[in-house]
């Protein structure tokens, strides 16, 4: 980059070119970094082994081309599609790639600490913060610029750029408001409550199936079924809210948290829906008949109007009141009483106020 | 070499005619790099995230961000006549029908692993050896910037594929943002497009992650590198290293070619994993739907503290006026990533109003030289061990057989405890390695030659320590305490008379006090060779 290097072959002796340091002095001379063959810092390696070191670095710079060929080579020989091909094809492509890439860090290494030779330099730092001349000629730049722009001096100038930064600055919010609709209501409803095509009751069908599911039929001693509303099989929003968990007990199994009038024949329906932060609340043990959610662990007596055993959640898994149609298929009486899911700021102590519209 | 070859010099003259590069590389090229083990592992990080973008956006190139519904008709059989959103068949596609596809999904994976991995550990080493200290604060916020925004990149990652265990992270999510005071409904319809999960999100997480976080990320990365490269590296404490010097080797060649070796050792252990640990499975899982989940569901590695903070919480919830306040999500969801990360961001300026120093520091700390620190980071990692730890209480309780409550109620107890007795433990682990460096200047170490005296005695010879090594720790540093000491008529200095003040005093007296001053051995130079071995009275008074 410095112009005394431009003829060095011609063998004339190299003119200085004004502005730029003599050829034989440190080119920076606050930093006294350069450092030649012979000075203190940079210890030469011993010439032979270097040269062993090369034929090392060499070979695997070589084992990096096999291998970044054998990349090339396994995309086209290995074809993609059932799992074994694609499992082999990754293993090729990938073996062959982590041997190029090692091989040819491992080369470079070797080179960096056998061939090149050991540094020990010592640069000089300064104080990260400029001098008080510098400083104070800032200043007064700045105190000279302000003053010239009359920043200060047109108060209405500056007034009014305030007010006509602000509805610019606030319109970014403003054209977000589109992301979604307002809450509303939403949250307290599930389709449970909706009215179907035909103004029967909506029936409770599997998940998976679509089965309808009749009352004399479902035993369940043991197990839970995970059951939607019939229409909304395939609608997740739906099933966000609306996914219930149907167990069978004996009546005397049966305790006081529960609402009996909302069970048919032992059958008890829950929101499926962890009221902690929402996962499906997907596991049972029949023993104890605890329902736990596998996210957090909140548990759940299911027997005992799925009240809060253990875990995070605060509240129960809402009840959905059931009974069944001129067909003997279980269907939903309601809605749930209380919003299901998790908590929200607007939600307040729906079980109280169920409690006293019941009452 | 002589000259430098025609093609670069020619390009070189272009480029200084019109720029005067050359300037800047007088100034460069040979910039001085301190070494040592630790220095690394940031660049695991800087390098994860190239190979973040590399992969990342050769899976962009296949894949579609839509929640629209698709019927699968790829190439994996069992799922073949599923229906399932656009992002999880695209995904799919990815994995089974791209070549290379598979590789580069969990090459991507992995990385991003490393990624937060390489940062966690990299922000460790700078605590605890005190180089977030003045002049580089900026450069340490800048760095607790990227951490957080690296969580959510990879929150906003994992979700993408909208496969049955991403679409669990996701209502957790969504489960968190709904519990906000106030604002949480509204955050959460507008998030999602309305109700849970809608149809907007997964485009939506797709344009922040490859596009808002990453430019984010960009941009802070660079801000850090040219912190880095202007305030030049901190170096470890040794023979010559000082705060006005920086001790190495040059940038051009030594350094530029290590780092590059390091960043192929970087992709190419990355490559292995990628290639022999499979990882994110999304074939195995199935379509997403909020009815159902796989017991066992795991986040990745980074989010587990708070998942584990979900699980020990109470369930407590307070409700007032007809609003709800969901203590028992609020609580894990903020405090401890608020009190992680405002602690780790505020640190250098409180210990800064302890210590009252305010000189400018470029030779690390060994960590046992600041006990305290030391003590205040274990305590720390504890507090963020004991609840990534029980994130996975279920897996811990199912391989160990240990009762799945049980593991809960340990947690949160462990909790609060387990901090203070780290703290204690590392205080005096710190001080135990004080002592033995202070008995290794002074007493010199161990021969392994035994030698009897005249009069039956056994002793072992000890000889100096080995230059480098009492350089090193002679580079121990004192750590500045405020004037707090009342004056000849009882009056404290000015600082010290508030409660607040005193309180300082206090807190600075603790920080600052070195327990085990170093005594340089050559006090002793005519016994210096020979030191009685055990049971001699001279090595106990270091205990």
């Amino acid at each position: 980059m410095t112009e005394h290097n431009e003829y060095p072959e011609s063998g004339r002796v190299r003119e200085r070119v004004l502005g730029t340091p003599p050829a034989d002095a440190p080119i920076i001379d606050t930093d006294p970094i350069r450092a030649p063959e012979g000075v203190p810092g940079v210890i030469p390696q011993d010439p032979v082994k270097a040269r062993k070191a090369e034929r090392l670095v060499s070979l695997l710079f070589l084992v990096t081309f096999l291998a970044g060929a054998g990349f090339i080579a396994s995309y086209v020989m290995f074809q993609v599609g059932t799992i074994g091909k694609t499992a082999t094809s990754n293993y090729a492509l990938g073996g062959t790639l982590a041997l190029a890439l090692l091989a040819l860090a491992a080369g470079l290494t070797v080179w960096v600490r056998q061939v090149m030779p050991k540094y020990n330099l010592v640069q000089e730092r300064h104080e990260m913060r400029s001098d008080d001349g510098t400083r104070e000629y800032v200043k007064e730049t700045f105190l000279q610029g302000a003053d010239e722009s009359g920043f200060v001096k047109h108060r209405l100038l500056r007034r009014t750029l305030l007010l006509a930064a602000a509805p610019l600055g606030l319109a970014p919010l403003v054209l977000l408001k589109d992301l979604g609709p307002l809450p509303g209501t939403s949250l307290r409803h599930t389709v449970w409550g909706e009215p179907t095509k035909n103004g029967k009751p909506r029936r409770l069908v599997v998940e998976g199936t679509g089965q309808p599911i009749r009352a004399a039929d479902f035993n369940s001693p043991g197990g839970i079924l995970s059951v939607v509303p019939e229409g909304y099989e395939e609608d997740l929003n739906a099933l966000a809210k609306a996914t219930l968990i149907l167990l069978k007990f004996r009546p005397e199994e049966i305790k006081s948290g529960t609402n009996k009038n909302w069970t048919h024949d032992g059958i008890v329906a829950y929101s499926k829906i962890c009221t902690h932060v929402g996962c499906p609340a997907a596991l049972y043990e029949q023993t104890t008949h605890h329902i736990l959610c596998p996210c957090h662990q909140s548990t759940f007596d299911a027997a005992d109007g799925a009240r809060v055993v253990f875990g995070p959640a605060a509240r129960p898994l809402p009840q959905l009141p059931i009974g069944i149609d001129e067909e003997g298929y279980l269907v939903a009486k309601s809605d749930f009483k209380v919003p299901v899911g998790p908590s929200f700021w607007e939600r307040g102590d729906a079980e109280a106020e169920a409690r006293e519209n019941a009452s | 070499m002589n000259a430098p070859p025609k093609a670069i010099a020619g390009v070189s003259t272009f480029v200084d005619d019109r720029i005067g590069a050359g300037n800047f590389l007088k100034r460069n090229l040979r910039k001085v790099f301190p070494d040592h083990w630790s220095f690394l592992l940031g660049e695991i990080a800087l390098y994860s995230f190239i190979i973040l973008l590399l992969t990342g956006t050769f899976l962009t190139f296949w894949f579609k961000p839509s929640m629209g519904e698709v019927v699968y008709t790829g190439n994996y059989a069992p799922l073949y006549g599923v229906k399932m959103s656009e992002a999880y068949a695209s995904a799919l596609h990815i994995s089974f029908d791209v070549r290379g596809g598979l590789l580069m999904r969990q090459i991507h994976h992995w990385a991003a692993l490393l990624f937060v991995g390489g940062m966690t550990v990299h922000m460790l080493r700078i605590f605890f050896t005190g180089a977030y200290r003045k002049p580089r604060e900026l450069n340490w916020i800048i760095g607790i910037l990227l951490l957080s925004l690296a969580l959510l990149e990879g929150l906003t990652g994992y979700s993408l594929p909208d496969d049955l265990l991403s679409g669990a992270g996701l209502r957790i999510t969504q489960g968190v943002a709904q519990s906000i005071p106030i604002v949480g409904t509204y955050v959460s319809f507008f998030l999602f497009g309305g109700e849970y999960p809608g149809h907007d999100v997964i485009s939506r997480f797709y344009s922040i992650h490859i596009l808002l976080i990453p430019g984010i990320l960009l941009a802070l990365v660079s801000a850090h590198m040219i912190l880095m490269w202007v305030q030049k590296h901190t170096q470890m404490p040794g023979k010559n290293r000082t705060d006005k010097n920086v001790v190495g080797a040059p940038f051009y060649p030594a350094f530029m070619i290590k780092s590059g070796a390091f960043f192929l050792f970087t992709f190419g252990v990355i490559a292995l994993l990628g290639t022999f640990a499979q990882i994110n499975p999304i074939w195995l899982f199935g379509p997403y739907t909020p009815a159902d989940i796989s017991a066992g569901s795991q986040p990745d590695w980074y989010m587990g503290f708070l998942e584990g903070a979900l699980r020990l919480m109470p369930s407590w919830e307070i409700n007032f006026l007809g609003h709800t306040v969901t203590l028992s999500v609020l609580i894990p969801a903020l405090v401890p990533l608020g009190l992680v990360m405002t602690g780790l961001a505020l640190y250098p300026f409180l210990e800064q109003w302890v210590t009252g120093d305010r000189r400018e520091h470029h030779v690390a700390d060994r960590p046992r030289n600041n006990p305290h620190r030391t003590s205040i980071g274990i305590a720390g990692m504890t507090f963020y061990g004991i609840l990534w730890l029980l994130g996975a209480n279920d897996e811990i309780s199912a391989n160990f057989h240990l009762d799945l409550y049980t593991t809960t109620w340990f947690g949160r107890i462990a909790i609060f405890v387990g901090p203070a007795i780290a703290y204690w433990i590392t205080y005096r682990v710190c001080i135990g390695l004080q002592r033995k460096d202070a008995e290794v200047l002074s007493h010199g170490v161990e021969s392994g030659v035994i030698k009897r005296l005249p009069n039956g005695q056994y002793i072992e010879v000890h000889t100096p320590a080995a230059e480098d090594i009492a350089e090193h720790i002679r580079g121990k540093k004192e750590i500045p305490v405020l004037e707090s000491a009342e004056d000849g008529e009882g009056i404290p200095p000015k600082g010290a008379r508030s409660p607040l003040g005193r309180l300082r005093a206090k807190m600075s007296q603790a920080y600052g006090t070195d327990h085990v001053p170093l005594t340089d051995g050559h006090h002793e130079e005519g016994h210096e060779e020979e030191h009685a071995g055990v049971g001699a009275g001279d090595r106990k008074e270091l205990h």
